[in-house]
This record gives C-alpha cells, sequence and structure tokens, in this order.
C-alpha cells in the first residue's frame, strides 16, 4: 500500500518534505497505525505517537488524507491510496507527525477542567449524589480525549490558538457548568464571555465533523452561548 | 520585549444576538419584497416610485437597511480580529468602517425621503 508522509526532522532537515512509502501489508493490518508500526520497522527515523491502539489515548491524532483522524481506528481499506499523512495543522511541528500541544493544553486548563465546590460534602465520607437523569446531563461531553483534532481543524482556532479557547476547551467548559455539583456557573460563564475566549466560534462545525468519538463541541458551545442569553434577558 | 496575551473584554454576547436578529429582519425584508414582486407586479418606473415613496415601506426599508449595516459591522469587525493582528491597525480600520457605515445610514435616509 502507498503512503505519502509528511517528514521534518528540525535538526537535520531545512525544510519540511513528503516522502513516499511502499509497504507490503499482513491481512491482520486493519487500521492505519497497523501500516504505521510497519513502517517504522522499515524506517525507525519516522516519529509519531501512539499509545492505546484503540481510540482511548487520544495520541495518535494526525491529518489524513487532509482529514483529521485518529490513526488507530481509521481503517485502512476506507483510503484512498497514496495515503498522505500529515500533523495536526495549526500547531508548531516537533519533528515528522509529532506536534506541540502546549497552546492546546493551555486552553484546556483556562476553563478550570476540574470540579468547583466551596461547600462542605454532605458527610466526609460520603460523595455528592446526582439523580441518573442529572448524570445524563453530561453524556456527550465527558467521553472527550483530548485528542485536538477538533481545535486543529477549527478556522478560528488556526487564527487565534492563544485567545481563542478552542472546540475542545469550550466542550470541557461546558462538561463543567453542565455538572450539577459544580457551583462556578456563573463565573465559567463569565470567563468565557469574551469576543476571543467564546464568541471567536463562527459555527463552522469542522469540529463535530471531525470528531473521532462523535462528540459535538458546537452543540456544547450554543448550550454556553443559550445560558448566556438566559442569564441576560 | 515579552508579549502579552490579553483576553477579558467582556462583550460578544450582545453583538451575537444582535447579529442573529438583524438576520432575521433581513430575511423578513426579503421576502416582503419577493411577494411585492410576484404578486404587486410593480412593472415600470412609475410604479416602484408609487410604492417606494408611500411611509410604511419607507419604514420598513430604512429598518432593512439599519439591520444591513450593523449586521455588517459585527461581521466586518469578526472578520479583522481573526485576520489582522496589529491592534493599532485593526483600530484604524474599524474606525474607518464606522464611519463609512454610519455615512452610509444618514445617506440612506436622504435617498428614502427624496422620494415622492
Ligand atoms: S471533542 Fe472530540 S475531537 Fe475534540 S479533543 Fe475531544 S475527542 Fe478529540
Ligand atoms: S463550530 Fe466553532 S469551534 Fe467548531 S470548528 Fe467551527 S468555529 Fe471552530
Ligand atoms: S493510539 Fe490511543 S487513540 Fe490512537
Amino acid at each position: 500500500m502507498k503512503f505519502r508522509i509528511y517528514r521534518y526532522d528540525p535538526d537535520k532537515d531545512a525544510q519540511p518534505y513528503m516522502r513516499d512509502y511502499d509497504i507490503a501489508l499482513e491481512p491482520t493490518d486493519r487500521m492505519l497505525l497497523d501500516a504505521l508500526v510497519r513502517i517504522k520497522a522499515e524506517d525507525d527515523s519516522l516519529s509519531l505517537r501512539r499509545s492505546c491502539r484503540e481510540g482511548v489515548c487520544g495520541s495518535d491524532a494526525m491529518n489524513i488524507n487532509g482529514r483529521n483522524g485518529l490513526a488507530c481506528i481509521t481503517r485502512l481499506a476506507d483510503l484512498k491510496e497514496p495515503v498522505e499523512l500529515r500533523p495536526l495543522p495549526g500547531l508548531p511541528v516537533i519533528r515528522d507527525l509529532i506536534v506541540d500541544m502546549s497552546q492546546f493544553f493551555k486552553q484546556y486548563h483556562s476553563i478550570k477542567p476540574y470540579l468547583r465546590n466551596d461547600a462542605a460534602p454532605p458527610s466526609p465520607d460520603k460523595e455528592r449524589l446526582q439523580s441518573p437523569a442529572e448524570r445524563e446531563e453530561l453524556d456527550g461531553l465527558y467521553e472527550c480525549i483530548l485528542c485536538a483534532c477538533c481545535s486543529t481543524s477549527c478556522p478560528s482556532f488556526w487564527w487565534n490558538p492563544d485567545k481563542f479557547v478552542g472546540p475542545a476547551g469550550l466542550l470541557a467548559a461546558y462538561r463543567f457548568i453542565a455538572d450539577t455539583r459544580d457551583q462556578a456557573t456563573s463565573e465559567r460563564l463569565d470567563d468565557l464571555e469574551d469576543p476571543y475566549r467564546l464568541f471567536r466560534c463562527h459555527s463552522i462545525m469542522n469540529c463535530v465533523d471531525v470528531c473521532p468519538k462523535g462528540l459535538n463541541p458546537t452543540r456544547a458551545i450554543g448550550k454556553i452561548k443559550d445560558l448566556m442569553v438566559r442569564r441576560m434577558t | 520585549m515579552v508579549k502579552r496575551i490579553v483576553v477579558g473584554a467582556h462583550y460578544g454576547l450582545r453583538d451575537w444576538l444582535v447579529q442573529r436578529i438583524t438576520a432575521v429582519v433581513m430575511a423578513a425584508f426579503a421576502l416582503l419584497m419577493l411577494f411585492i414582486v410576484l404578486f404587486h407586479r410593480p412593472e415600470h418606473y412609475g410604479a416602484w416610485k408609487a410604492l417606494m415613496s408611500q411611509q410604511w415601506m419607507r419604514l420598513a426599508s430604512l429598518l432593512f437597511l439599519l439591520a444591513l449595516f450593523w449586521h455588517a459591522w459585527i461581521g466586518v469587525r469578526d472578520v479583522f480580529m481573526d485576520y489582522i493582528k496589529p491592534a493599532g491597525l485593526r483600530l484604524l480600520l474599524l474606525v474607518g468602517v464606522v464611519l463609512l457605515l454610519v455615512a452610509y445610514a444618514l445617506w440612506s435616509v436622504q435617498i428614502l425621503w427624496s422620494l415622492y
């Protein structure tokens, strides 16, 4: 199977370039990551991140034939040859398919991704309980694996990665706003009511299109705006 | 020099809402015009002039144009925020756009009320 892979080693290469590979696959090679592991066995200078190889760690996100996705859950049979692989767009390349995710995580941390609740728990040895309906509010939000496929396909994030929280961060922000155990809703809304942090989103929905976990950041962003309108009127 | 990233202007919701409301106003006016062209069929200059110089039509047109200018302001500012990075240049361009749109609004009034 034929591949064209983005190669760049800042210590050696003056310019990034595309390198062609033609490799023989085994019948057991089903996912793109299987093929990448074969390629790496032949050319160990190729750098990429991967860990769980089953779509739960979020480390092997890359741009596959022009679309962001996880190599480990992208079926080889669905790919057009030569398969063009590039690092996630919009983030600085460290080497080959590895990008520097600092900016992405900085935005994630900026929304304070943890429960904020100053009230004493019901009793020291008891959890803060939720009803099944309250817990259901978190479905479609908590499953995010922070792979960055969404934020790096969002033009608003490309232009303002330092100021726009991005779809992944905003989905996480709504995950805590929607949580009945969190008491910081109004502080969270205050923090997001900003022309850059939230309102750079123009509902282009690239994020929804690529999310490998099938999540919908645009809907979460809409719900944040909805709460702001309700709070204002 | 260290470049500091500043956010936290605490606006944006109103503009986002206004963008939607003005869009609805413009859509309603477009439907009104479509209705007039289809059913009223003003076929020559005189008919158009008679239609456009009625007071309710003037007000509807003005409402449409003001919605358009306000909508344009929010949209153009968004584009500038995305693509024009130096803050001084952006401010200058935004002031230019505001002046232009205000001039257009005044000019619209003059045009609409000079028809009779
Ligand atoms: S929302 Fe989806 S695409 Fe975005 S980081 Fe989470 S899992 Fe990845
Ligand atoms: S909907 Fe918003 S966050 Fe998602 S890709 Fe579009 S601009 Fe980005
Ligand atoms: S290797 Fe963990 S998500 Fe692909």
